[in-house]
């Protein structure tokens, strides 16, 4: 049994001008210890789908239609009661975008990781500090960093104060957006580093974030690539970057330099991600697709296993046969 | 390529830091934060000179310094034969025209009040570098035209607002093209926007560079990144540039510990290539009481006794190829 099971999450926004599409139909599953990594460019939805799975969403979303189990159970059905007493933090927890600039200034930092811990279990002050102390040594700093405060910090270590928060109730999930996009190269990859051997340590399974497909790369075991909404291909990281199925998937990875290896031409993707308001009919990428054919201007491609091992891709020019 | 645009010779930028009145009266000496420390560097005619490092470490000072945004404490930057750091106002005006800057985040680079043709034209009209309005409008419409902005009448009376970051970001480099300048300083004008996105934009400013010889200092923090544009890297840290020469030299034999640091350290989008390694510890020590000698001897996983004590002057090692570091340059 998957530790995570995402079926079929439809979650809309309601706006002044409409619904807004932002995640249609999106399904995929997390064994225990695995690391996922959810890849797109802002606005397709990556961040709306992670805050379902821990229902943060503002107050005009909706979750249309599917399920999300955890452990085989489904928590959509929970009250909102239940779910922060069972769910929220003590198995799924979460490191937000610039999480790193929301700690409050006027707490040490040892203090605001207790607080996590204090507000899901019947331990004392005195445990919970001794406790916030070990999860700093445990993210590779000095306990003594405990007693500071943020602006005492820099961003790396912010970074690495609320990855500990982040632990702080030994979760069975971690979900980490965007970790480290507001950090330096070096500090980035110490950061990265930190993240990895954690996971090895504490045996935690993890969904990354982040639109940086070479951080998704270096992190994680497996791949979804998100466009408008819509999971287009999902595979083990090697086939997703050794084999790309999906035209946006091969476009997106072209489109970053590589630091090493052989030169080349940049490719671009023509034209800009649709408006959710009213998504293009069909496949959601075809109005940008240099491969688009009749169909996939009428129907939608399902995402289906386009090859052996689990490869997954929604589009028209694999796996036709099948459909 | 021999003409030389840009001359920047031993230019230091200081910034005091002003205590409150009882400190400055004890105080002997203020507290300076070194942002820049004698960095010298041409950039030839047409040529892509790009300037890499983390947040902090003074790129984006150097590249204001040469087109004057910021005076500089000490050094001389030589454009068309002139001294910028000492020229006059009045003659810097004139000068202005044939250097421009792109700026990062074109969400604040933009005046939300102003359409998309007053933007664009706005240098124009303040040079007085058109006859009258109807040359103006067709010089606009021909940029955006560059810019793939069409139909130029479309994209002409909007406001920034109404468009997407990536065509804002057009919207800015076209600006910055409209007077055909020499040289442009570009301070990383693709960081705020998506990968897909990104690399239509250096399209497109990479043919009009070629298109019109434009020289540029292209910052950046992205190495990779600096790889694919530029003609020369110059890797800076802590105020001074550590090791500059031909980009696929510096990626592939980084000569300064900073350098192979920084190159290790980038993500590969390859999960079969090798794992980033951090070859470096801790972070970047502050501007205002840098190290004495090498300002990297902190955390060089090589420092030496010597290193502590002299500082390494720029060298070049070999042709076009420069470091300051101690393990290539001998220790005089």
């Amino acid at each position: 049994m998957p530790l995570l099971e995402v079926n079929d999450l439809t979650m809309h926004y309601q706006t002044m001008r409409g619904w807004v599409q932002a995640v249609d139909d999106v399904s995929f599953a997390l064994e225990e210890k695995q690391s996922l990594g959810l890849a797109g460019e802002s606005g397709c939805g990556k961040t709306s789908a992670a805050l379902s799975i821990l229902k943060l969403l503002p107050w005009n979303a909706k979750i249309m239609e599917g399920s999300i189990n955890l452990e085989g159970k489904n928590i959509l059905k929970l009250s909102e009661a239940e779910f922060r007493t069972q769910i929220r933090w003590k198995k799924v927890s979460m490191i937000f975008q610039g999480a790193m600039n929301a700690l409050h200034p006027t707490y040490t930092v040892g203090h605001q990781i207790a607080e996590a811990i204090l507000k899901h279990e019947k331990v004392t002050k005195e445990e919970a500090l001794q406790r916030a102390k070990k999860l700093i040594e445990l993210v590779g700093m000095e306990s003594s960093k405990t007693q500071r405060y943020p602006h005492e910090l820099s961003g790396g270590m912010k970074q690495r104060a609320v990855t500990a928060m982040a632990l702080a109730c030994n979760p069975v999930l971690v979900i980490a957006d965007e970790p480290t996009t507001a950090l330096d190269v070096i500090v980035q990859a110490q950061v990265l580093k930190v993240m990895k051997e954690l996971r090895s340590r504490l045996a935690v399974a993890m969904i990354v974030i982040s639109h940086d497909l070479s951080l998704i790369a270096e992190t994680c075991d497996h791949t979804a690539i998100m466009y408008a909404g819509k999971i287009v291909e999902n595979g083990s990281t090697v086939q997703i970057y050794k084999e790309p199925l999906h035209p946006y998937t091969t476009k997106l990875i072209s489109a970053f330099p590589s630091v090493l290896g052989p030169k080349m031409e940049l490719s671009s993707i023509h034209g800009f991600p649709p408006d959710l308001l009213k998504p293009p009919t069909g496949c959601r990428f075809h109005p940008r697709c240099e491969y688009a054919m009749e169909i996939c201007r009428r129907e939608q491609p399902e995402l289906m296993e386009a090859q052996s091992g689990g490869h997954m891709v929604a589009c028209f020019l694999h796996g036709r046969e099948k459909a | 390529m021999n003409d030389i645009t840009i001359d920047a010779r031993n230019i230091v930028k200081h910034y005091t830091i002003k205590l409150g009145f009882f400190k400055t009266l004890v105080t002997k000496t203020l507290p300076v934060v070194h942002a820049v420390d004698n960095v010298s560097f041409k950039i030839g005619k047409g040529e892509v000179f790009g300037l890499v490092g983390e947040s902090g470490c003074g790129k984006t000072t150097t590249g204001r310094m040469l087109v004057r945004l910021i005076d500089p404490t000490e050094g001389q930057v030589f454009f068309g034969g002139k001294d910028l750091a000492t020229l006059p106002q009045h003659e810097l005006r004139s000068l202005r025209r044939r250097m421009q800057i792109i700026f990062q985040d074109p969400y604040e680079s933009l005046d939300p009040r102003m359409s998309v043709f007053d933007i664009i034209a706005e240098p124009a009209r303040i040079q007085k570098a058109t006859e009258n309005e109807e040359k103006l409008t067709e010089r606009v419409k021909e940029v955006l035209v560059d810019f793939d902005l069409v139909p130029p009448e479309e994209y002409m009376y909007r406001f920034p607002h109404e468009l997407s970051g990536g065509q804002r970001q057009r919207v800015a480099i076209a600006r910055a093209f409209i007077l055909n300048p020499e040289f442009i300083v570009a301070d990383e004008p693709v960081s705020m926007l998506d990968a897909s996105i990104r690399s239509e934009v250096l399209k497109l400013l990479l043919n009009m560079q070629k298109k019109y010889k434009t020289s540029f200092l292209y910052i950046t923090h992205d190495i990779a990144l600096a790889r694919h544009m530029c003609d020369q890297v110059g890797v800076m840290y802590l105020g001074k540039i550590v090791e500059q020469g031909r980009p696929e030299e510096v990626v592939h034999k980084p000569l300064h510990p900073y350098t192979e640091a920084l190159i290790a350290a980038v993500p590969v989008p390859d999960p079969t290539a090798r794992r980033i390694s951090v070859t470096i510890k801790g972070e970047v020590p502050s501007a205002i009481d840098p190290p004495a000698g090498c300002r990297f001897n902190t955390r060089c996983p090589y420092v030496m006794e010597v290193c502590k004590q002299k500082e390494p002057p720029l060298t070049e090692v070999s042709k076009d190829r420069f470091t300051a570091c101690f393990l290539h340059i001998g220790q005089k």
